[in-house]
């Protein structure tokens, strides 16, 4: 049975969405066709959120990542094309419960902290991810649309570049 | 510059949290209507559909027009796409991350699959 799973086609790519819950707040989901054990892992090894974090299409890539997934340890990445153009993201986690929950602080803005929660929750063997982001104030997430917007350029190479991938399917 | 694009992105998030306030949108988008119209068809008192749209026209997405004693509302469409645009920005990073964690995933599923066979040998 297994073998024959495996022989069938990629399944179509699960949906991501985006939604702003306030002022303060948005929320990302996704679901992931394995189990929240093994999502929750690669969220939480180094070596295994290298893979995924900066994907190749964004144009950047992940010049380091240091993460000590446990309550207090902190966390590290360290993004740019090249080592003379940096940007650094960093923060402590302040809950880590094995496989549904993580929730860590993010200290780059100099507005305050923003708080990152990631919940991982487990039905049938696939596990839904809500990751749910909460800026100290309306002014700080102002502050991150914006330099979202500097990100624009990178963003429209990822936009044509899903066109490119898109159309080759 | 940046600033001001910011402000005027709150301003437009502020305005579609409220779910009367996109069944304004979504009615304009099916045709230019009054104040009268669009409070009749919400059940609402013509002061209460004045701050609502109010709000929407601040945030650029609605703009208004007086012609004697009719105020015409429609779409101001071109916020509304910027707005959308960011949105679909951000949505874009983050699907295209979980994509290759799709693949992480898939590399973890195979491995506990043979770690699992070579235990039960």
């Amino acid at each position: 049975m297994d073998a024959r799973r495996e022989s069938e086609p990629t399944p179509v790519k699960n949906r991501t969405t985006v939604e702003r819950r306030s002022e303060r707040e948005f929320v990302v989901t996704r679901t992931f066709n394995g189990p929240a054990r093994l999502v929750f892992e690669a969220w939480t090894k180094p070596e295994l959120l290298k893979l995924w974090w900066a994907p190749k299409s964004t144009g950047m890539s992940l010049l380091s990542c240091e993460a000590d997934v446990r309550v207090g340890g902190s966390y590290r990445f360290v993004f740019g094309h090249d080592a003379s153009k940096t940007m650094a993201f960093f923060g402590r986690y302040i809950e880590v419960i094995p496989h549904s929950r993580l929730v860590w602080t993010n200290e780059e803005g100099d507005r305050g902290e923003a708080i990152t929660t990631v919940t991982f929750e487990e039905k049938g063997g696939r596990t839904l991810l809500v990751l749910h982001e909460l800026h100290p104030s309306k002014e700080a997430l102002d502050d991150a649309i914006a330099s979202g917007e500097g990100l624009r350029e990178t963003f429209e190479q990822l936009d044509e570049l899903l066109v490119t991938l898109g159309a080759s399917r | 510059m940046a600033q001001y694009a910011s402000a005027r992105l709150d301003a437009s998030f502020a305005a579609l949290s409220d779910a009367t306030r996109r069944g304004v949108l979504e009615q304009l988008g099916r045709a230019d209507g009054s104040i009268t119209d669009l409070a009749e068809k919400f059940h609402m008192t013509l002061t209460g559909m004045k701050k609502h749209v109010g709000v929407l026209e601040q945030a650029g997405l609605v703009t208004t027009e007086k012609v004697g004693r009719v105020r015409t509302c429609k779409l101001g469409l071109r916020r509304l796409e910027e707005e959308t645009a960011w949105i679909e920005r951000y949505r874009q990073l983050w699907a295209s991350r979980f994509d290759e964690l799709d693949k992480v995933v898939d590399e973890l599923k195979r491995r506990e699959k043979v770690d699992g066979r070579k235990k039960r040998k």
